[in-house]
């Protein structure tokens, strides 16, 4: 029955005078994610409303399904819009909707009107009555609850037409996509980095993504793995640019340099610098991590302090505080938990010490890196020059 | 330059097989079960697989039924005739070494109350026929042995294990999974004693999807798929027409010169572990000596190596190897196999299974000993500390 949704957006509502940016924004990531979905789509600005119109046939599922991964939306409301032809014909149209949707239920509703079209003939409480009277009379098993009314029946008379409807499908929230700047993340196989890219990207960030391959500790299935999450998160985030780095060569010289309590913490710290010259390379502002205070060895305060000791850009950690059972639940959410535990080795546990340092000293760190100077910033731009880009979309 | 060495996971199907395939999909894809003459087309393609396998295995056409594979060949061969014959006893006998579409389907006759004897190997993979002697009771209803271990390739004394069977239990009925045999060696079930038969097709390179079960005449056994009654009603479904005269052009194309190609494929095992031992330090090679083994399979440890990496290393050189047993690859578990063997605690993470079909060439085998000799160095030097 439904041939339209109007969308609400939340914070974008407070923007001042920028407030076109971010509904441009949000407006060209919805033309975005309905691009695939079948049917041919008209999406309307209108004085703070945002309107998409199916012309024709449509996915109704879908469009409900693709609009609930755009950032920035709060509600999809499937509505019916109709001409103004006289309050006579509003009340048609708001009787069959209602036999449409509640015909036989037994419920409680509330009508609310709300009037920008200030030269409309009645005022809203005059319409809240009237149209409230008629539902009471034709609808037997509704009853009137003007404090929580399981219904809550909108009309809104706008100027060029007016609204009808009741149903409030929640969006994701957050901010639309490109009203950010754009980030790197660091994306592993685990569970947590994509649930971390999810969040940034949910403020609005667009997400780049660099990947550490280390052949053939590392396997083409862990890649893979990699790459099918990354797809996951591109349907909230948008296409993300996924940058592959092989790592191996440098894992083995760290491994040959340096002290074996602290392999994991160098290698973080290589991993970091490769990185941030990635994410300057290729105009990301920040650094993003799915790490989480005291998860694993090199997830102590000290160990973060360490890693983050070679970055100069800002290294946002939305996961710092999250439980593991919460940082799950997202997961879930987001369909990416079950490609996370398959079971493909992500890392590569042979340059894992069996008792790695959980308290190292930045200055010893450093002391220990000397021991690299020879050769590493030829292997980092080797490892830099050789990588492999893939669109992920 | 590629070398395809991972054969007992599955082969490649030949050109034959495929143009077989087609021609059936293309020009007789009729239901056979249908009444006109496109069924019947459908259904003589049937026909002429069940009078190539009757014939290649020297048993008769109505004692061979199609399958989707080796899996569905020993559910059906153990569950079906468990079922069926429960009143004459409750147990049943298998190895130690046995493919997980054994051991898990004795698994769960064992939770519908059989009980199951798992009888032990020696160091080379061969069954304890003394252990056998021992273990058959006037209440086993069946034994299930396979022919050629799929990790290691030990081979079982097939003939011996059936005549002592007949000795101490005549009504004992005798499974054999030839699942990585067939196509290598030639099977006689009424000669060796053999009740029951399992060949899955990719193993020869025919499609996957396709199997045989050869249940002997006389064999009381029970469907485990119900549906239009099919194939005497013990295999309901619409016969895989294609899938069939896949597996029987790759079987009638493995049989084709036999003696020739396994001479070739021995040639082949002996030059690899030529190699092994000559070029490879602290290497040791699993199961029985070359002629007594199969002749495609070799189970090789490597201390000090972890197999995935090594695995992944060869493919980096375009060297595709198992890992154990290909069908539990994916969970990182221990080979049961090579535990009943005995092989050390040290390298059960450190064996690689390799495997040739009568398509491998000697410079193949060469490069895959090249490509380790230059691996095994520089991996050795890697390892967790």
């Amino acid at each position: 029955m439904f041939q339209a949704f109007l969308i609400k957006y939340g914070e974008i509502g407070v923007k001042g005078k920028n407030r076109y940016v971010f509904e441009d924004a949000l407006v060209a990531r919805m033309k975005q994610v309905l691009y695939p979905v079948e049917g041919s789509f008209q999406i309307t600005k209108e004085q703070g409303r945002i309107y998409v119109e199916a012309e024709g046939p449509f996915d109704y599922e879908e469009t409900i399904l693709a609009l609930q991964r755009v950032f920035g939306i709060v509600g999809i409301c499937p509505v019916v819009l109709r001409e103004d032809q006289g309050f006579e014909a509003l009340s048609k149209d708001v009787m069959d909707y209602m036999h449409q949707m509640y015909d036989g239920v037994k419920k409680t509703f509330k009508v609310h009107t709300r009037r920008a079209n200030k030269h409309y003939p009645m005022t809203s409480p005059e319409v809240n009555e009237e149209i409230g009277g008629r539902i009471l009379e034709a609808f037997p098993d509704l009853t009137v609850d003007v404090h929580k009314p399981d219904i809550m029946l909108h009309i809104e008379l706008r100027s060029h037409h007016i609204n009808i409807y009741s149903e409030v499908i929640p969006g994701p929230g957050g901010m639309p996509l490109g009203t950010n700047g754009r980030s790197m993340l660091l994306l592993s196989g685990g569970i947590d980095s994509p649930v971390a890219g999810y969040m940034v990207a949910k403020r609005g960030v667009y997400i780049d993504a660099v990947y550490f391959h280390a052949p053939p500790y590392t396997s083409e299935r862990a890649k893979q793995k990699v790459v099918d999450l990354a797809q996951k998160v591109a349907r909230y985030s948008g296409p993300v640019r996924l940058h592959v780095i092989n790592f191996t060569d440098i894992q083995m010289y760290i491994y040959d340099q340096c002290p074996h309590d602290e392999l994991t913490i160098i290698m973080r710290r290589y991993m970091m610098r490769i990185a941030q010259k990635l994410a300057e390379d290729t105009g990301c502002l920040a650094l993003i991590t799915g790490e989480s205070i005291g998860q694993v060895a090199s997830q102590t305060v000290p160990s973060l302090a360490a890693t983050n000791d070679v970055c100069t850009l800002p290294v946002f950690r939305p996961l710092i505080a999250f439980d593991k059972e919460d940082i799950v639940t997202i997961a879930k959410k987001i369909d990416t938990y079950e490609i996370s535990i398959l079971p493909y080795e992500d890392c590569c546990t042979t340059f894992v010490a069996k008792h790695p340092v959980t308290k190292p000293q930045v200055e010893r760190i450093r002391k220990s890196e000397r021991a690299l100077e020879e050769k590493i910033e030829e292997m980092v731009r080797e490892a830099l020059e050789t990588e492999e880009i893939l669109e992920i979309r | 330059m590629e070398a395809y060495l991972d054969n007992s996971a599955t082969t490649r199907c030949l050109e034959r097989v495929t143009d077989a395939m087609v021609r059936v999909m293309r020009e007789n894809y009729g239901n056979p079960s249908s009444l006109h003459k496109k069924g019947i087309e459908a259904e003589h393609e049937i026909k002429e697989a069940k009078a190539f396998f009757a014939e290649n295995l020297k048993v008769s056409e109505k004692e061979i039924f199609f399958t989707s594979g080796g899996t569905e060949s020993n559910n059906l061969a153990l569950i079906g005739t468990a079922m069926a014959n429960q009143r004459a006893g409750k147990h049943l006998i298998t190895t130690a070494i046995e493919h997980p579409s054994v051991i898990n389907a004795m698994k769960h006759l064992e939770e519908q109350g059989f009980s199951v004897t798992y009888l032990p190997v020696d160091q080379e993979g061969i069954v304890s026929l003394e252990a056998l002697e021992g273990a058959v009771r006037e209440e086993t209803i069946l034994l299930s042995v396979m022919y050629v271990n799929n990790e290691i390739g030990s081979v079982q004394p097939i003939e011996e294990i059936g005549r002592i069977l007949r000795e101490k239990n005549p009504k004992t009925l005798f499974h054999v999974d030839a699942i990585q045999a067939y196509g290598k060696y030639r099977i006689f079930p009424k000669r060796m004693g053999i009740d029951l038969l399992s060949v899955s097709g990719h193993k020869l390179h025919g499609p996957k999807g396709t199997g045989i079960l050869y249940v002997n005449e006389k064999v009381k056994i029970r469907p485990i798929l119900f549906g239009g009654e099919q194939q005497k009603g013990l295999r309901s479904g619409t016969e895989n027409v294609p899938g069939i005269a896949g597996i029987r052009e790759a079987a009638a194309a493995c049989y084709e010169n036999l003696e020739e190609k396994t001479e070739r494929l021995y040639r082949l095992k002996e030059r690899f572990t030529e190699g092994v031992k000559e070029r490879l330090s602290d290497t040791v090679i699993n199961g029985m000596p070359e002629r007594d083994g199969a002749p495609h399979i070799v189970s090789v440890s490597f201390a000090g190596v972890r197999s995935e990496v090594l695995l992944h290393a060869l493919e980096e050189k375009g060297i595709y190897v198992s890992a154990g047993s290909a069908c539990s690859s994916n969970k990182p578990s221990v080979s049961q196999t090579l535990k009943a063997i005995g092989v050390k605690k040290e390298l059960l993470g450190s064996t690689l299974r390799f495997s040739f079909s009568f398509e491998t060439t000697e410079d193949e085998i060469a490069y895959c000993i090249q490509e380790l000799e230059k691996l095994l160095p520089v991996l050795r030097r890697y390892v967790r500390r």
